[in-house]
């Protein structure tokens, strides 16, 4: 019988923790489905996942927050954790119970952790993950003994197959009933460490053996030659394949933007509303949007790649290198996640302990390539780089790519080095690194966090690119010159264009443009693209439609370009090389330095940021400028 | 510090590829000392050496049923004795 009904009280909080890697995420998605609110916690940029979940009557609100290994914090991450379990975050009220995530195989190691909640004095649930991995390495738990022993509920799980988590969810909505320690673990070490060889030596009736399989496989992963190899095998196949296998589905996002853009024109009446509609709207975010498959397989990929277990080895692989320009094969990953976005990379370097390091990979990662950039790369490439066979299944097109992937790498390292130096040797923070064994992350997890990351794009899309084309559209629509019945509709567009505000800011920057081999169309771009880089395509599309009001694709557009003075193509080798050059090293990203700002809890960092990118960008695009003109001309 | 005792002399960064010890302390300032412990490094645990990256640094330690990655320079923080 249900109780009676109670006047609305809010839903029961669960404070979800546990180390990395201790399947704490499954478990989130698991309890919550794939409806979580994500922000950030105040005054921090560390992300704050809540999601909501129902268990009979009973309304729950889990926090998933960071993972840890230890309370006594030594990071933005680990902070958080502290603050909200102590009450100390004000829009975060304490929890009104935890749920401790443990994966079984490492129990001797996390049981320290598990001593250091029980401390606090609160309603603790322990949740033993990973028992199926348990098993099969030869280990055993004597769960009834373990829950005895520490005082609290201990429920088994195997979070991606759901066994256990009925049992998890009928202790969940109550946590004011959960069994309270009698005795909390000591805190002095030495009775401390007795404590844990006790409670360990009753409840770890057989210890795991090493997993078989992560050992086989690391064998190849890890080993000091054919390891590195592979780990520039995968860099390699990793970006022939974000490049070749979006293609189709490209292409098919292609069509139904025409599509759409077609079917407004044929409804409308020709004039400004059809043309705003078609060019601003349509065109706008259509142009964006169709890089959503390129972006969905370049998530899917580098979050197979860290649940797999992958990412800590390749973090290990590099270290030494990472070490040479003063920073740590962590920051190998936070990079990394760079080129995805430079936004999650700038976020990822809270794993970083020491101050020093994480700002210097924050000044750093815009310089990876990230997949805004890649937009400006495929039309470049699509439309100056022949599609020739190079070498297996290395084309031409693709090794173009690669190479402005490498330069942006070198870059970032050389800029590494230079920064840890200028900005002094921090005081020394360890480096430590888990290398957890090869899990196959469940697809439903992987799914989650791709389909977060696109949301995310796509609101980005939606939003900033969207207000970024409209005003753009206004920009390169008025003022309108007087119509002028001598001129064909051809010229009189260019001539409308260049008469526009647009086409004033371009020509205004043209002498400081022009060393680089761009017009003032292209400088148009670059205005626009310090919104977003893939900006820049949307609005080379924008100008080149109203410049030729046909609807040939932009690619097409843009390799045809005259100058109308000199009749030689706009788009040059030499120009195509400098302006790709630019893209690579340029800071265009207002979303960058928002999240370098918030990270750095500074305006000087991504000043500082912006500035020396710009430097860098303008020298660097004068100097290929030059030397391709000199070898094509 | 007593050095007079052999065993004080071996560090964890010391222990070859294949070698297998037991931890006596750790020897650093206080964070690092806690975030080794809270990694797993408490006395009387053993931890063997799996392997080393290429170039020698940083090496991957087994100890807990976990598998952890130290470079030479807290690897040195760590006092053990040959098993």
């Amino acid at each position: 019988m249900s109780e009676t009904s109670l006047p609305t009280r809010g839903p029961v909080r669960l404070g979800l923790i546990g180390s990395p890697n201790s399947g704490k995420t499954t478990l989130f998605n698991a309890l919550t489905g794939l409806r979580a609110r994500v922000g950030n916690y105040p005054g921090v940029t560390v992300e704050r996942r809540e999601g909501d979940a129902r268990v009979g009557d009973a309304r729950l609100r889990v926090i998933d927050l960071p993972g840890i290994y230890s309370l006594s914090p030594l990071s933005p991450d680990e902070a958080v954790v502290a603050r909200v379990l102590g009450g100390e975050v004000a829009e975060v009220p304490p929890p009104d119970g935890i749920v401790l995530t443990v994966d079984a195989t490492s129990l001797e190691r996390s049981l320290l952790l598990v001593a250091e909640v029980l401390r606090l004095g609160r309603p603790v649930c322990l949740v033993l993950t990973m028992m199926d991995e348990l098993r099969a390495r030869g280990g055993q738990i004597d769960q009834a003994r373990l829950a005895d022993a520490l005082g609290v509920p201990v429920v088994g799980v195997i979070g991606h197959r759901g066994l256990g988590l009925d049992a998890l969810r009928r202790l969940l909505p109550h946590p004011e009933r959960w069994s309270r320690p009698v005795l909390l673990p000591p805190s002095d070490p030495r009775e401390r460490d007795g404590w844990l060889a006790s409670v360990l030596a009753r409840v770890l009736t057989r210890r795991p053996g090493p997993s078989r399989a992560s050992e086989a496989v690391d064998r190849l992963v890890l080993h000091p030659v054919l390891g590195t190899l592979l780990f520039a095998c995968v860099m390699v196949a990793f970006f022939q394949l974000i490049f070749a296998w979006a293609r189709p589905a490209m292409d098919a996002v292609d069509h139904g933007v025409a599509a759409a853009g077609d079917a407004v024109r044929a409804a409308l009446p020709a004039g400004l509303l059809s043309d705003f509609l078609v060019h601003a709207v349509i065109a706008g975010v259509g142009s964006v949007v169709v890089f959503l498959p390129q972006i969905v397989l370049l998530f899917t990929l580098l979050y197979l790649l860290e649940d797999l277990g992958y990412m800590a080895r390749a973090a290990f692989v590099v270290d030494r290198l990472m070490g040479r320009i003063g920073l740590e094969g962590r920051a190998f990953v936070a990079l990394l996640s760079s080129y995805a976005c430079a936004v999650p990379g700038i976020m990822a370097t809270r794993t970083i302990p020491s101050p020093r390091d994480r700002l210097v990979t924050i000044l750093v990662a815009p310089l990876m390539t990230c997949s805004a950039r890649l937009p400006v790369y495929a039309l470049l490439i699509g439309a100056f780089v022949p599609a020739v066979p190079v070498w297996g299944f290395l084309g031409l097109q693709g090794l173009a790519l690669l190479g402005l992937y490498v330069l942006g790498a070198l870059a970032a390292l050389g800029a590494a080095t230079l920064l840890s130096r200028f900005l002094g040797r921090g005081e020394a923070l360890p480096f430590y690194l888990e290398l957890p064994p090869y899990r196959m992350p469940p697809a439903r997890l992987v799914f989650s966090q791709v389909w977060g990351a696109a949301r995310a794009f796509l609101r980005r899309a939606g939003t900033i690119i969207l207000a970024v084309s409209i005003a753009l559209w206004f920009l390169l629509s008025f003022p309108r010159p007087p119509a002028s019945p001598a001129l064909s509709p051809a010229e009189a567009a260019s001539h409308a264009l260049e008469a526009s505000a647009a086409g004033r800011l371009g020509h205004a920057l043209e002498p400081v443009i022009a060393p680089l081999g761009f017009d003032w169309k292209i400088g148009v771009g670059l205005v626009a693209s310090l919104a977003a880089r893939e900006v820049m395509v949307a609005t080379l599309a924008q100008i080149y439609a109203s410049e030729d009001g046909n609807t040939a694709s932009l690619r097409e557009a843009i390799r045809a370009d005259r100058d109308p003075r000199t009749g030689q193509p706009v788009f040059t080798p030499a120009a195509v090389a400098s302006l790709l050059v630019f893209f690579v090293f340029a800071l265009q990203c207002t979303s960058t330095l928002a999240t370098m700002w918030r990270e750095t809890n500074s305006l000087r960092w991504p000043a500082f940021a912006f500035g020396y990118l710009l430097v860098l960008a303008w020298g660097g695009s004068f100097v290929t400028y030059r030397i391709v003109s000199a070898i094509a001309g | 510090m007593n050095l007079a005792s052999p065993q004080l002399a071996l560090s964890l960064a010391d222990l070859p590829v294949g070698g297998r010890a037991v931890v006596i302390a750790i020897d650093a300032p206080r964070d690092l000392a806690r975030r080794l412990e809270a990694l797993g490094f408490l006395p009387d645990t053993e931890v063997s050496c799996r392997r080393r990256a290429p170039f020698g640094d940083p090496r991957v330690y087994d100890l807990r049923g976990t598998q952890l990655c130290l470079r030479r320079a807290e690897a040195a923080r760590i006092r053990v004795a040959l098993r």
